[in-house]
Protein backbone atom coordinates (compact mmCIF):
# COMPACT_ATOMS: atom_id res chain seq x y z
CA UNK A 1 0.00 0.00 0.00
CA UNK A 2 0.92 3.30 -0.70
CA UNK A 3 0.24 6.60 1.38
CA UNK A 4 -0.39 10.14 -0.20
CA UNK A 5 -0.78 12.97 1.19
CA UNK A 6 -2.31 16.09 0.31
CA UNK A 7 -2.44 20.03 1.23
CA UNK A 8 -5.24 22.60 0.88
CA UNK A 9 -5.16 25.85 2.87
CA UNK A 10 -8.33 27.74 4.09
CA UNK A 11 -8.40 30.95 5.81
CA UNK A 12 -10.92 31.45 8.84
CA UNK A 13 -12.14 32.70 12.12
CA UNK A 14 -13.05 31.16 15.31
CA UNK A 15 -13.25 31.48 19.25
CA UNK A 16 -13.41 28.83 21.89
CA UNK A 17 -16.81 28.91 24.11
CA UNK A 18 -18.90 26.86 26.20
CA UNK A 19 -22.39 27.63 26.27
CA UNK A 20 -22.88 26.12 29.78
CA UNK A 21 -20.47 27.73 31.38
CA UNK A 22 -20.09 31.29 33.03
CA UNK A 23 -17.70 34.30 31.15
CA UNK A 24 -15.43 34.10 33.95
CA UNK A 25 -14.96 30.11 33.56
CA UNK A 26 -14.80 30.11 29.64
CA UNK A 27 -12.43 32.53 29.96
CA UNK A 28 -10.27 30.76 32.78
CA UNK A 29 -9.97 27.52 30.70
CA UNK A 30 -9.93 29.37 26.81
CA UNK A 31 -7.97 32.42 27.59
CA UNK A 32 -7.71 34.48 25.30
CA UNK A 33 -9.55 31.79 22.44
CA UNK A 34 -12.38 32.07 24.96
CA UNK A 35 -12.35 36.39 23.10
CA UNK A 36 -16.46 36.43 21.67
CA UNK A 37 -15.31 38.94 18.79
CA UNK A 38 -13.54 35.63 17.57
CA UNK A 39 -9.56 35.68 15.57
CA UNK A 40 -8.60 33.73 12.70
CA UNK A 41 -5.93 31.65 11.13
CA UNK A 42 -4.65 30.14 7.89
CA UNK A 43 -4.94 26.84 8.26
CA UNK A 44 -3.13 24.04 6.37
CA UNK A 45 -4.89 20.55 6.01
CA UNK A 46 -2.78 17.47 5.11
CA UNK A 47 -4.96 14.62 4.11
CA UNK A 48 -3.40 11.18 3.58
CA UNK A 49 -4.98 8.53 1.58
CA UNK A 50 -3.33 4.60 0.90
CA UNK A 51 -4.46 2.77 -1.49
CA UNK A 52 -2.51 0.36 -4.17
CA UNK A 53 -0.74 1.53 -7.32
CA UNK A 54 -3.35 1.37 -10.56
CA UNK A 55 -0.81 -0.51 -12.98
CA UNK A 56 -2.16 1.32 -15.83
CA UNK A 57 -2.31 4.80 -14.74
CA UNK A 58 0.40 4.48 -12.11
CA UNK A 59 -2.33 6.52 -9.23
CA UNK A 60 -2.83 5.93 -6.35
CA UNK A 61 -6.00 8.33 -6.77
CA UNK A 62 -6.07 10.90 -9.29
CA UNK A 63 -4.56 14.33 -7.54
CA UNK A 64 -6.93 16.48 -9.82
CA UNK A 65 -10.20 14.34 -8.29
CA UNK A 66 -8.69 14.53 -4.77
CA UNK A 67 -8.11 18.22 -5.18
CA UNK A 68 -11.51 18.71 -6.31
CA UNK A 69 -12.74 16.52 -3.17
CA UNK A 70 -11.29 18.42 -0.53
CA UNK A 71 -12.38 21.76 -2.37
CA UNK A 72 -15.78 20.71 -2.47
CA UNK A 73 -16.19 19.26 0.88
CA UNK A 74 -14.19 21.10 2.95
CA UNK A 75 -12.71 24.38 1.53
CA UNK A 76 -15.43 25.82 0.06
CA UNK A 77 -16.93 25.06 3.44
CA UNK A 78 -14.68 26.24 5.64
CA UNK A 79 -12.35 29.35 3.84
CA UNK A 80 -13.29 32.53 4.78
CA UNK A 81 -16.26 31.56 6.94
CA UNK A 82 -16.80 32.24 10.83
CA UNK A 83 -16.52 28.45 12.08
CA UNK A 84 -18.39 29.11 14.62
CA UNK A 85 -21.08 30.34 12.82
CA UNK A 86 -21.00 29.12 9.52
CA UNK A 87 -20.24 25.73 9.55
CA UNK A 88 -22.92 23.43 10.88
CA UNK A 89 -20.73 20.83 12.91
CA UNK A 90 -19.53 23.69 15.01
CA UNK A 91 -22.88 24.63 16.64
CA UNK A 92 -22.20 21.50 18.82
CA UNK A 93 -19.00 21.50 18.91
CA UNK A 94 -16.07 23.68 19.93
CA UNK A 95 -14.10 24.65 16.84
CA UNK A 96 -10.65 23.80 18.38
CA UNK A 97 -8.05 21.86 16.14
CA UNK A 98 -8.59 18.62 17.17
CA UNK A 99 -12.57 18.66 16.14
CA UNK A 100 -11.56 20.39 13.39
CA UNK A 101 -9.46 17.30 12.21
CA UNK A 102 -12.21 15.06 13.36
CA UNK A 103 -14.73 16.29 11.46
CA UNK A 104 -12.99 16.85 8.33
CA UNK A 105 -12.13 13.37 8.47
CA UNK A 106 -16.12 12.89 9.15
CA UNK A 107 -16.49 14.68 5.76
CA UNK A 108 -14.25 12.89 3.71
CA UNK A 109 -14.44 9.02 5.15
CA UNK A 110 -15.68 6.97 2.07
CA UNK A 111 -15.80 10.17 -0.72
CA UNK A 112 -12.60 9.01 -2.08
CA UNK A 113 -12.46 6.13 -4.77
CA UNK A 114 -10.09 4.14 -4.48
CA UNK A 115 -8.13 4.58 -1.64
CA UNK A 116 -9.02 4.84 2.33
CA UNK A 117 -8.21 7.69 4.13
CA UNK A 118 -5.73 7.33 6.99
CA UNK A 119 -5.13 10.84 8.14
CA UNK A 120 -6.48 13.93 8.71
CA UNK A 121 -3.67 16.13 9.98
CA UNK A 122 -4.59 20.09 10.68
CA UNK A 123 -2.22 22.87 11.36
CA UNK A 124 -3.60 25.74 12.82
CA UNK A 125 -0.39 27.36 12.83
CA UNK A 126 3.01 25.70 11.89
CA UNK A 127 3.63 24.90 15.90
CA UNK A 128 0.28 23.48 16.40
CA UNK A 129 -1.28 20.55 14.51
CA UNK A 130 -3.83 17.54 15.75
CA UNK A 131 -3.82 14.30 13.62
CA UNK A 132 -6.99 12.60 13.69
CA UNK A 133 -6.73 8.73 12.12
CA UNK A 134 -10.41 7.98 12.53
CA UNK A 135 -9.90 6.00 16.14
CA UNK A 136 -12.72 5.83 18.77
CA UNK A 137 -12.55 5.05 22.37
CA UNK A 138 -13.78 1.12 23.21
CA UNK A 139 -16.70 2.37 25.09
CA UNK B 1 -24.38 14.41 6.32
CA UNK B 2 -22.24 17.46 7.71
CA UNK B 3 -24.77 18.84 9.75
CA UNK B 4 -24.32 16.18 11.94
CA UNK B 5 -20.29 15.60 11.32
CA UNK B 6 -19.76 15.52 14.54
CA UNK B 7 -23.04 14.52 16.29
CA UNK B 8 -24.42 12.28 17.58
CA UNK B 9 -20.91 10.11 18.41
CA UNK B 10 -21.70 7.54 21.15
CA UNK B 11 -17.76 6.59 21.36
CA UNK B 12 -15.13 9.32 21.77
CA UNK B 13 -12.73 10.05 18.73
CA UNK B 14 -9.22 9.63 20.12
CA UNK B 15 -6.80 12.54 18.55
CA UNK B 16 -2.88 13.60 19.01
CA UNK B 17 -2.20 16.89 19.25
CA UNK B 18 1.20 18.19 18.49
CA UNK B 19 2.78 21.32 19.81
CA UNK B 20 6.44 22.51 18.60
CA UNK B 21 8.77 24.40 21.46
CA UNK B 22 11.81 25.96 20.42
CA UNK B 23 15.01 27.09 22.45
CA UNK B 24 18.68 27.51 21.73
CA UNK B 25 21.52 25.36 23.55
CA UNK B 26 25.40 24.76 23.45
CA UNK B 27 26.59 21.45 23.03
CA UNK B 28 30.07 19.92 22.66
CA UNK B 29 30.12 15.94 21.78
CA UNK B 30 32.80 14.54 23.65
CA UNK B 31 33.08 11.31 25.75
CA UNK B 32 34.58 11.18 28.95
CA UNK B 33 35.74 7.04 27.92
CA UNK B 34 37.28 8.26 24.80
CA UNK B 35 40.75 9.65 24.35
CA UNK B 36 41.60 12.72 22.68
CA UNK B 37 42.31 11.26 18.98
CA UNK B 38 39.23 8.86 19.56
CA UNK B 39 36.87 11.87 20.68
CA UNK B 40 37.82 14.03 17.68
CA UNK B 41 37.91 10.70 15.29
CA UNK B 42 34.33 9.76 16.19
CA UNK B 43 32.74 13.56 16.85
CA UNK B 44 34.37 15.01 14.18
CA UNK B 45 33.91 19.01 14.35
CA UNK B 46 31.20 18.54 16.92
CA UNK B 47 34.17 17.82 19.35
CA UNK B 48 35.45 21.09 19.13
CA UNK B 49 36.71 22.33 22.80
CA UNK B 50 34.87 25.59 23.10
CA UNK B 51 31.30 23.81 22.01
CA UNK B 52 29.06 25.42 19.66
CA UNK B 53 25.74 25.67 19.43
CA UNK B 54 21.43 25.14 17.77
CA UNK B 55 18.77 26.47 17.57
CA UNK B 56 16.59 23.47 18.88
CA UNK B 57 12.95 22.05 17.69
CA UNK B 58 11.24 19.89 19.98
CA UNK B 59 7.54 18.92 18.84
CA UNK B 60 5.99 16.92 21.49
CA UNK B 61 2.85 14.41 20.80
CA UNK B 62 0.33 13.81 22.98
CA UNK B 63 -2.91 11.43 22.25
CA UNK B 64 -6.00 11.11 23.64
CA UNK B 65 -9.53 10.88 23.66
CA UNK B 66 -11.35 14.53 23.08
CA UNK B 67 -13.23 15.78 25.72
CA UNK B 68 -16.86 16.13 24.93
CA UNK B 69 -16.79 19.39 26.94
CA UNK B 70 -14.00 21.40 25.92
CA UNK B 71 -13.11 19.72 22.11
CA UNK B 72 -9.59 19.49 23.40
CA UNK B 73 -7.10 16.37 24.03
CA UNK B 74 -5.34 18.34 26.39
CA UNK B 75 -5.24 22.17 27.22
CA UNK B 76 -2.80 24.31 25.38
CA UNK B 77 -2.42 26.62 28.31
CA UNK B 78 -1.52 23.92 30.83
CA UNK B 79 0.55 22.09 28.36
CA UNK B 80 2.56 25.23 27.24
CA UNK B 81 3.15 26.54 31.80
CA UNK B 82 4.36 22.74 31.66
CA UNK B 83 6.75 23.24 28.91
CA UNK B 84 7.88 26.67 29.93
CA UNK B 85 8.74 25.50 33.18
CA UNK B 86 10.44 22.22 32.69
CA UNK B 87 11.89 22.51 28.95
CA UNK B 88 12.40 26.03 28.49
CA UNK B 89 13.47 27.23 31.45
CA UNK B 90 16.02 24.34 31.97
CA UNK B 91 17.86 24.32 28.16
CA UNK B 92 17.18 27.68 26.57
CA UNK B 93 20.13 29.61 26.65
CA UNK B 94 22.37 26.87 28.35
CA UNK B 95 24.99 25.29 28.14
CA UNK B 96 23.61 21.12 27.62
CA UNK B 97 27.13 19.81 29.10
CA UNK B 98 26.77 21.81 32.27
CA UNK B 99 22.94 20.49 32.87
CA UNK B 100 22.46 16.80 35.19
CA UNK B 101 21.45 15.49 32.29
CA UNK B 102 24.30 15.30 30.41
CA UNK B 103 26.80 14.82 33.49
CA UNK B 104 27.08 10.73 32.77
CA UNK B 105 25.90 11.26 28.90
CA UNK B 106 26.95 12.80 25.87
CA UNK B 107 24.54 15.58 24.80
CA UNK B 108 23.71 14.16 21.64
CA UNK B 109 20.19 14.65 20.57
CA UNK B 110 19.11 11.30 20.75
CA UNK B 111 20.00 11.46 24.26
CA UNK B 112 18.16 14.90 24.19
CA UNK B 113 15.31 12.94 22.76
CA UNK B 114 15.38 10.45 25.34
CA UNK B 115 15.35 13.18 27.80
CA UNK B 116 12.37 15.68 26.66
CA UNK B 117 10.89 12.30 26.73
CA UNK B 118 11.36 11.15 30.26
CA UNK B 119 10.01 15.29 31.05
CA UNK B 120 6.88 14.78 29.21
CA UNK B 121 5.76 11.55 30.38
CA UNK B 122 5.20 13.38 33.74
CA UNK B 123 2.69 15.97 32.20
CA UNK B 124 0.14 15.08 34.04
CA UNK B 125 -3.03 15.98 31.69
CA UNK B 126 -2.87 13.44 28.38
CA UNK B 127 -0.49 11.08 27.85
CA UNK B 128 2.57 11.12 25.66
CA UNK B 129 2.43 9.17 22.27
CA UNK B 130 6.05 10.54 21.39
CA UNK B 131 8.79 12.91 20.52
CA UNK B 132 10.68 14.64 17.90
CA UNK B 133 13.57 16.41 18.28
CA UNK B 134 15.26 18.69 15.78
CA UNK B 135 19.24 19.94 16.36
CA UNK B 136 19.14 21.77 12.85
CA UNK B 137 17.19 21.77 9.77
CA UNK B 138 18.50 18.39 8.29
CA UNK B 139 18.39 16.50 11.56
CA UNK B 140 15.77 15.36 13.57
CA UNK B 141 15.45 12.54 15.86
CA UNK B 142 11.74 10.76 17.72
CA UNK B 143 11.64 9.07 20.62
CA UNK B 144 8.10 7.05 21.72
CA UNK B 145 9.71 5.20 25.00
CA UNK B 146 11.52 2.06 25.77
CA UNK B 147 10.45 -1.08 23.74
CA UNK B 148 8.25 1.37 21.41
CA UNK B 149 8.69 2.84 17.41
CA UNK B 150 8.28 5.91 17.46
CA UNK B 151 5.80 5.67 13.96
CA UNK B 152 3.28 2.79 15.80
CA UNK B 153 3.41 5.06 18.95
CA UNK B 154 2.68 8.09 17.27
CA UNK B 155 -0.37 5.97 15.41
Amino acid sequence: MIFLTRKAEFSSAHFYWNDAWSQQENERVFGKCANRNGHGHNYTLEVTVGGEVDPVSGFVVDLKELKDILEREVVSVYDHRHLNFEVPEFKSAIPTTENIAIAIWNRLDGKIPNAKLQRVRVYEMPDLFADYYGELSAD
Amino acid sequence: MPTDALTPVKKTPIASLSRRYHFSASHRLHSEQYDEGRNREVFGKCNNPHGHGHNYVVQITLKGPVDAVTGMVCNLGDLDAFARTNLLERFDHTNLNTLDCFAERVSTTENLAIEVHTIFESFPFARLAGVHVEETSNNSFDYAGEGSTPLESMR
